[in-house]
């Protein structure tokens, strides 16, 4: 019998039903031989759920057997309750299981335990009352009970961490102890003492020391033993140093841990193991929440693992970017993923990745030009997983622009948005949700700078319209997008004259079945017969950013009423005085306050029109920018009204400030860009002393990662361009808030880097001829001059051919560098005495970027080479003489150099 | 939770132990094993032994023809349970002497017994291989 289940087992393992074979296992447990009613059990547990209807069969054969004298029958029984006792039988077992706690038998204790445990897991309500049992059982003398009622309370601590504090002493003792090998020979596994055990304290400890200090300091010195006893040559060794890291991360930061840890994170890094680099990966993500600083040295490390074709250690990788990502290295990280997105077909992984995107981008993006055009990267990669928020959050941007002063500047990322969306449209096949940002888009701003036509507008749109004939909200967004362009063209004082295809569009919509699509259509027809100056007060142009007042109490009305009660009409009784009218009037309220809101509309859609602003996107659209034809005057008269002391109902006016919080809280100025974005409209004005910054620093954080290059020679140049931009950001910002500079520099920088616009090119190219200083930050301004790109390598590429051109500048502005000299120095010497351990490097690594940012450019590495002095001391003294002189010497002029240090 | 599953298949994908801490229908056991398995075999030795699923990350290791692979929560250690792993397989050897395919698949409930000394509540309870080896040994002289 017993092979038969077992071959039933089988059965079940390999996919097949094998339900009609559950009831013989259910009566094996009946049987008198012992390894008979274990397979039972076995089976038993393997077959059946808890909520399973042969559950009932077997709780009587558990409690007898709970009561056996047998300590395996006791042991095999519980096996059993752990697997398939469910909430309503907790009951018919506990009391026993709870005498079972003091079994002789130390096997039967564990069990009883677990179960116990089980039970928490299933319903904590049940054992609140046994929880100081878990506590008396952790003082097992029996290292195996002990061990096991870990388990349970590393759940409890989990759950509520305050009412565990007392405990840190004895976890602390107990991990001491484990440590010291003060337990039985039979728990060690490859030398270690009871490594497993280890691991789970180390998970208690770190629990119990987040954010406490005082638990932490009782911590430290066994954790502290452990990092120096762990023998790093074996995988347990390593799974427990592991730990010990993720520990120190967790509780209350020490100077001395956090150095081993660092320590051991390295070891794991430069091991060839890819597991070992996978845990040395997390663990870095995990400390450098901590010490962010230690992300530094393993750069390059990093940047293998990122490069490595294990998908695994990739995407821990980018978990590892995400978390380390700041306003100065986003881009690249952003570039990455969105690379990496669109290199996998994973669609959950696609999905999370995208939000990360759009996350970081939000939270950190430079300036809404890269923001725009990395959302659109993302749109076009991943739109449809992606959040239609985030396309809201999108069209909010371009419309506000900058929310600064500088309306050049958003009219130039208006008609650069523009351009992009009018470059996109010519791809095969767009996401739905891109394609409504961009007939918004194109609606509100197509024809705004006057380089478009509003023809060849109208006519994109049209086809847009045409081609995704399926996706009625992509339909709906291209009809307002026209009915705006030839509003905006009437209101111009310009004749409209509609295009051939459009008219066929509007003669399609006008019989739609989708009710929305026909009222746009009409809509539009009707806007297009009225006249310039009420279609400029229907849709006035880039108005959507005003806020609408909205005159609840119909005031501009009041002169009509007046008239009639003259001429002798009833005046209005409101609703609650009227009688018998009850549930007239409740509808009716609802029908008037609540017009726009989700209720069922009464009346068609004549009321909610003017209590809504003209820019809210797609889903209330309906009711935004349509304007009644019989009732043309009504929204005009709305938007010039200075809201009148409300003469309505008390619930007209709440109803008011309630609808306008809402909408402030959804278009004002959210948290989407921290301080760093808005860097954005200075950066054309870059002063003087803070480019001069920006380049010291850069080039002292180079200095940093050529330090680290120069000791493995065989890294590719794309590598370390990659390691700079990606690890430049720490080191920027630490200098930073030393030299007390405005923080947002370093993005405003980058911005320039990648500013696509003519008008940004000139801008940056007079600042570096105003400024001969910030040439001394060798590698970026270069990039600026070239054409705009959206690779970081590409950039680089462009590097070759401007270098002649600015070296020439530097050889001009020289005299102007030399006279600036006192104020350079002193960023340059207080920079660099922050990485004085690296001083030495300094000249060299000043000399080399440029020439590893080269691809491909040998000859210019000899000169280079050649230049940096063969040996270390050689060097420092010609890095003393630079610091005298004050002037950083470049590599691209190295005979300015050489005429400077004779 | 920790631990949800372990499973035990050899080359050709064949399932030869099953054993899961949590509860899924058959269909979607067969899904499951499909899926990972199809993901961890088609791995070389030199990728790392740990992949990634939607949210929990399978743990695995290969000893001849026979693969182990153990389901777990995000924040376990997978150091330790690669090792578990390998603690199993050593008792197992200890049990069978030189331990292989066959023995598991001939003594699958003996497999289980060890198991389910070891692990409860998808928690690591017993390390020490005579505490799990002596019960299993006791049954065997009944």
């Amino acid at each position: 019998m017993k092979e038969y289940i077992i071959r039933l087992v089988y059965v079940e393992m390999l996919g097949h039903d094998a339900s009609f074979g559950y009831i013989h296992a259910v009566k094996m447990i009946h049987d008198d031989s012992l390894l008979v009613k274990r397979t039972g059990y076995l089976a038993v547990t393997l077959f059946l759920n808890e909520d399973h209807d042969l559950i009932i069969l077997i709780v009587n054969t558990i409690q007898k057997d709970l009561k056996s004298d047998n300590y395996l029958v006791v042991c095999a029984a519980l096996n059993a309750v752990c697997k398939l006792i469910n909430e309503e039988t907790i009951p018919a077992v506990l009391p026993q299981i709870v005498e079972l706690l003091a079994h002789p038998k130390e096997a039967v204790r564990k069990k009883a335990i677990m179960a116990l445990h089980r039970f928490y897991q299933k319903s904590p309500s049940s054992v609140s009352h046994l929880v100081s049992n878990f506590r008396k059982r952790l003082c097992d003398n029996d290292p195996g009970v002990m061990g096991a009622t870990l388990c349970p309370l590393f759940d409890l601590i989990t759950n509520d961490v305050n009412s565990y504090k007392d405990l840190v002493i004895s976890f602390v003792s107990i991990l001491k102890q484990v440590a010291e090998r003060r337990l039985p020979k039979a728990y060690d596994y490859h030398q270690m003492p009871a490594p497993f055990i280890q691991i789970k304290l180390l998970k208690i400890l770190a629990l119990l020391g987040s954010s406490d200090k005082q638990a932490s300091e009782n911590m430290y010195t066994v954790v502290g033993d452990i990092f120096r006893k762990c023998d790093s040559s074996s995988n347990i060794g390593n799974a427990v140093l592991y730990e010990c890291i993720c520990c120190v991360s967790s509780i209350y930061p020490n100077h001395k841990l956090l150095v081993s840890a660092a320590d051991a994170i390295s070891r794991f890094l430069k091991s060839d193991s890819h597991n070992l680099k996978y845990m040395g990966i997390d663990a870095l993500g995990r400390l450098i929440k901590i010490s962010p600083e230690i992300a530094e040295q393993h750069q390059l490390a990093v940047i293998d693992c990122l490069e490595d074709p294990d998908d695994t250690l990739k995407r821990k990788t980018f978990e590892l970017l995400y978390k380390m990502t700041k306003s100065t290295n986003v881009e690249v990280i952003v570039d990455r993923m969105i690379d990496y997105m669109n290199s996998i077909n994973d669609n959950h992984y696609k999905t999370e990745i995208a939000s990360r995107c759009v996350e970081l981008a939000e939270q950190f993006a430079p300036s809404n030009q890269w923001f725009i055009q990395t959302m659109n990267k993302v749109f076009e990669h991943a739109g449809d997983l992606v959040n239609i928020k985030v396309a809201h959050n999108l069209m909010r941007l371009i419309a506000e622009g900058f929310g600064e002063d500088d309306d050049t500047a958003d009219s130039q990322l208006r008609s650069s948005a523009v351009e992009s969306y009018l470059h996109i449209l010519g791809e095969p096949k767009l996401p739905s949700v891109f394609l409504q940002v961009i007939c918004w888009v194109l609606g509100e701003y197509g024809t705004a700078d006057g380089k478009y036509s509003a023809s060849y507008i109208t006519g994109k749109l049209c086809d847009v319209a045409e081609a995704y004939s399926n996706d009625e909200t992509v339909k709906a967004y291209a009809v307002t997008a026209l009915m705006k362009i030839y509003a905006f063209e009437i209101a111009a004082g310009r004749k409209v004259d509609m295009l051939p295809e459009c008219h066929s569009l509007m003669e399609e919509f006008l019989a739609s079945h989708s009710t929305d699509l026909q009222q746009r259509a009409y809509e539009l027809q009707a806007v297009i017969g009225l006249d310039a100056h009420a279609v400029e007060s229907i849709l006035p142009s880039d108005a959507s950013c005003e806020d609408i007042e909205v005159d609840k109490a119909l005031s501009f009305l009041n002169d009509y009423i007046q008239e009639s009660i003259e001429k002798g009409a009833q005046p209005y009784i409101p609703e609650s005085e009227r009688t018998g009218m009850l549930n007239i009037s409740n509808f009716r309220n609802q029908d008037h306050h609540e017009a726009s809101s989700h209720g069922l509309r009464f009346e068609a859609y004549e009321l909610p029109k003017q209590t809504v602003q003209a820019r809210i996107p797609p889903a209330s659209l309906a009711s935004t920018e349509l304007v009644p034809v019989p009732e043309a005057m009504y929204p005009r008269e709305s938007y010039q009204t200075t809201t009148v002391p409300s003469v309505s109902s008390d619930a007209a006016s709440t109803e008011l400030k309630l609808r306008l919080d809402g909408v402030q809280k959804r278009w004002g100025r959210q948290t989407h860009f921290p301080s760093t974005s808005t860097s954005n409209s200075t950066s054309l004005k870059t002063v003087n002393g803070i480019t001069q910054v920006d380049g010291s620093n850069t080039a002292n954080s180079r200095t940093r990662e050529t330090y680290d290059s120069r000791k493995q020679v065989e890294i590719s140049p794309e590598k370390q361009k990659l390691a700079a931009s990606l690890f430049g950001g720490p080191s920027k910002t630490e200098k930073k808030s030393a030299t007390g500079h405005k923080s947002s520099k370093p993005s405003s920088h980058m911005v320039k880097s990648h500013a696509p616009k003519s008008s940004m090119e000139v801008a940056s190219e007079k600042t570096s001829v105003q400024q001969p200083p910030d040439l001394l930050d060798f590698g970026e301004p270069t990039v600026r001059s070239t054409a705009p790109s959206l690779d970081p390598f590409k950039d680089l590429e462009g590097l070759l051919e401007p270098t002649t051109q600015v070296s020439s500048a530097v050889n001009h502005s020289s005299t102007a560098a030399v006279t600036k000299s006192p104020d350079i120095m002193g960023l340059y010497t207080e920079t660099t005495a922050g990485a004085h351990h690296k001083d030495s490097d300094i000249l060299s690594g000043l000399s080399k970027p440029p020439m590893t940012n080269m691809v491909g450019g040998t000859t210019t590495m000899q000169v280079a080479q050649s230049s940096k002095g063969p040996n270390l001391k050689d060097s420092l003294e010609k890095d003393a003489l630079v610091r005298q002189i004050g002037v950083t010497p470049s590599s691209q002029n190295p005979n300015l150099f050489k005429d400077i240090l004779g | 939770m920790g631990i949800r599953f372990i499973l035990m298949v050899n080359k050709q994908g064949q399932t030869r132990l099953a054993q899961y801490y949590e509860w899924l229908t058959l269909e979607e056991r067969r899904a499951l094993e499909g899926e990972i398995v199809r993901k961890c075999l088609a791995r070389n030795e030199q990728q790392c032994s740990f992949v990634e699923q939607r949210n929990y990350k399978i743990v695995y290791r290969r000893y001849a023809s026979l693969f182990f692979l153990v389901g777990v929560d995000n924040d376990e250690n997978e150091l330790a349970i690669l090792e578990f792993i390998h603690l199993l397989v050593e008792t197992m050897d200890r049990h069978f002497g030189n331990v292989c395919e066959l023995d598991i698949m001939f003594h699958l409930e003996k497999a289980h017994f060890m198991l389910e000394e070891m692990v409860m509540n998808g928690c690591i309870v017993e390390t020490s291989k005579a505490n799990i080896l002596t019960p299993v040994q006791l049954l065997e002289k009944t």
